[in-house]
């Protein structure tokens, strides 16, 4: 029974993880992208009909990221050479994710999907317990858990990491240094669109296989609040997205199992979990603002 | 910049907003608010259907338009204004939360026939439809008991409104009728569409043991989740057989095409007047996919079942009927009111759960 209800939180909480990892890399470059939602519908239905259309889920993981991370080139465009607003650029990107996303889907809907399938370790798979948790998922699981390590090693032990997190906090400042600000932060935000793109494939190949206009219902928007949940931190997005997961999964279960608790509340539970860890992690403004990239949002253009 | 931005915000609102609408002089114009997009694969595409229906067997004298998309509430009053205003002799609003829109927008527009779906407000050029989804789920209670080894179904529920109560209740005593300790438990989801939630409430109730879902949500996932954990399903709204061509044991499709072709010849040859419309299996509007994946016996009991429905001679609430507690609600061999249904806020007996208030 536990294991069946990890089974479950561990589906649920993949897509998150992985498209917040993503919108942790892109803010940890200073820009903000509000578009996770429709970067990651994008990823949805570009999956779900390559898929679908080549009989692949490989190839329709690859289409995934592939098409969130084109669609995340808008963003950067408008955003970086265009130097939009970021805010409002990220919101239409929502919306305009949403929109063509449904119209490329149109006929894909109620078709069967191409479900990806498990990849299962020999030996280490029985182990009792953690063999059939750990070692006997699909292939987004194991990227997610890949993800966050090389993030992790990429932001905090190489140079490169180093450098992104500089303009992160002072676009100004690595820019008189000579590093090219535009450039990284483009590659930051394909990584972005990338990642929820990835968390889209997930979405319509392993969670539920069908297409379904606007089934992200509001994960992306999750992801970006793990983002600050996490106060930029790799593995705290791990611990954020399986609480958040955990929450959800276990408040269908306790009303499966007749608590008499009233439904309306326990839906309201995780996000009220969300808010309580917050102000617990917001307690200590210090480190607060020590992790969170100072220029964050904030229009960058090079000196002429 | 900004008239980037306002371009980009301006087709995302044409790409998601609105599509459909022909123009041509002499034909009558017949025309649809949706609340999601006409490809959701339950409530509005049903309703897309019927239009089709309508269109292709009155496509000589009559033109359809539809909005989708629309959201309940005051941009709902704007939408159908926007429909009125341009030369629709007759405009269906297909979801509850359209009521109050479409009566205020009906007063000032006397000449234009309204029909909004499943509400209770009516007015001289404003008509209501529904449909009585529950005698399908009666029959869906049935085969669950029949069906079901351990005498436990699992339902997933969207919102605690009489219709879907109404549809719990059903389910339960249809499910009675051939086992009278069957079990529900019921597993509310909040949200109408959201497949991955749907799939979530479906293996939280597998993974507690019941060994049939059925669901009022409308998306297929739930079925997908039945098939892969090897149990039977039943599918909502629309036939969901493609979803679990071994899995899904019937469906209630929603069949609105008849019923739109009939109200919109009474609006041409005149005839139209403002009714409460509440039909059921009997007229067509509502009608069974094909009982499969079930033994022959089973099956013939639901053909029977549905054949009493049809013809008057069962009502599925019938007495004697207690509510949850215990208390009695109907006596033995009376029927309950429409009014009753329509507001229903109650558990018969036998339900596993709490409703929420």
């Amino acid at each position: 029974m536990f294991e069946a209800i990890l089974l479950t939180v561990m589906t649920a909480a993949t897509p998150l993880v992985i498209a917040a990892m993503g919108e942790l890399v892109a803010e940890r470059s200073g820009v903000l992208n509000l578009g996770v939602e429709g970067m990651m519908i994008m990823g949805a239905v570009c999956a779900f009909a390559t898929a679908h259309m080549t009989g692949s889920p490989y190839l329709g993981v690859l289409a995934g990221i592939g098409g969130g991370a084109l669609f995340s080139l808008l963003f950067g465009f408008l955003t970086l050479t265009l130097v939009t607003n970021q805010v409002a650029t990220g919101l239409a990107l929502t919306i305009l994710g949403l929109g063509v996303s449904g119209q490329l889907g149109e006929s894909f809907v109620g078709l069967a999907g191409t479900k990806l399938q498990p990849i299962v370790f020999p030996v280490l798979s029985d182990i009792p317990f953690i063999g059939r948790v750990l070692f006997a998922q699909d292939l987004i699981f194991y990227l997610s858990i890949a993800l966050i390590i090389g993030v992790n090693w990429f932001l905090f032990k190489s140079r490169t990491g180093l450098k992104m997190r500089a303009i992160g906090d002072n676009h100004g400042s690595a820019h008189a240094l000579g590093i090219n600000v535009v450039r990284t932060r483009y590659l930051a935000v394909l990584f972005g669109g990338a990642c929820a793109g990835l968390a889209g494939a997930q979405l319509s190949l392993v969670y539920t296989p069908q297409w379904v206009e606007n089934m992200s219902a509001g994960r992306g928007w999750i992801a970006l609040a793990l983002v600050v949940f996490a106060s930029w931190r790799p593995w705290r997005i791990l611990a954020g997205g399986y609480l958040f997961g955990a929450v959800t999964i276990g408040q269908l279960h306790a009303q499966a199992f007749g608590v008499g608790i009233p439904s309306q509340f326990l839906s309201a539970l995780p996000y009220a979990a969300t808010i309580v860890v917050l102000v617990i992690i917001s307690h200590n403004r210090r480190t607060t603002l020590i992790n969170t990239p100072a220029s964050l949002g904030k229009p960058f253009v090079p000196d002429r | 910049m900004k008239k980037l931005i306002i371009a980009l915000a301006a087709s995302a609102a044409v790409l998601g907003g609105m599509s459909g609408a022909a123009q041509a002089q002499e034909k009558s114009k017949v025309c649809f608010i949706y609340v999601g997009p006409k490809t959701d694969g339950g409530w509005t595409q049903a309703h897309d259907i019927g239009r089709m229906a309508l269109e292709k067997a009155m496509g000589d004298k009559i033109e359809t338009a539809f909005l989708e998309n629309v959201p309940e509430g005051p941009d709902a009053e704007r939408a159908i204004e926007r429909m009125a205003r341009s030369n629709c002799a007759m405009i269906y609003t297909t979801s509850f939360g359209f009521m109050d829109a479409t009566v205020k927008v009906a007063a000032k527009f006397p000449k234009v026939k309204f029909e909004h779906a499943t509400g209770f407000k009516a007015a001289e050029n404003v008509a209501t439809y529904n449909s009585r989804f529950y005698e399908g789920r009666y029959i869906q209670g049935q085969i669950a008991a029949k069906m079901s080894k351990k005498g436990l179904a699992g339902y997933i529920a969207s919102f605690p409104i009489p219709e879907v109560v109404m549809g719990i209740n059903a389910f339960e005593l249809g499910a009675k009728s051939v086992n009278p300790d069957f079990k529900i438990k019921v597993v509310w989801a909040n949200t109408w569409a959201d497949p991955g939630k749907e799939a979530d409430a479906a293996k939280a109730l597998v993974d507690q043991g019941v060994d049939i879902l059925t669901q009022h949500t409308d998306t297929t996932a739930p079925i997908q989740v039945a098939a892969e954990r090897g149990i039977m399903a039943f599918g909502q709204a629309s036939d969901m057989i493609a979803a679990g061509p071994k899995t899904q044991l019937t469906a209630i499709v929603d069949t609105w095409g008849p019923y739109y072709i009939k109200r919109t010849k009474a609006m041409l040859d005149g005839t139209w007047k403002s009714e409460q419309i509440w039909d059921g299996l009997k007229d067509g509007i509502l009608t069974m996919a094909p009982y499969t994946n079930m033994p022959d016996d089973v099956k013939a009991m639901a053909e029977e079942t549905e054949a009493k429905i049809k013809s008057g001679e069962l009502h599925p609430f019938t007495g004697p009927i207690n509510k949850q507690d215990g208390s009695e609600w109907l006596k033995a061999g009376e029927k309950a009111e429409d009014g009753t249904l329509l507001g229903m806020n109650f558990y018969v007996e036998g339900v596993d759960d709490q409703l929420p208030k």
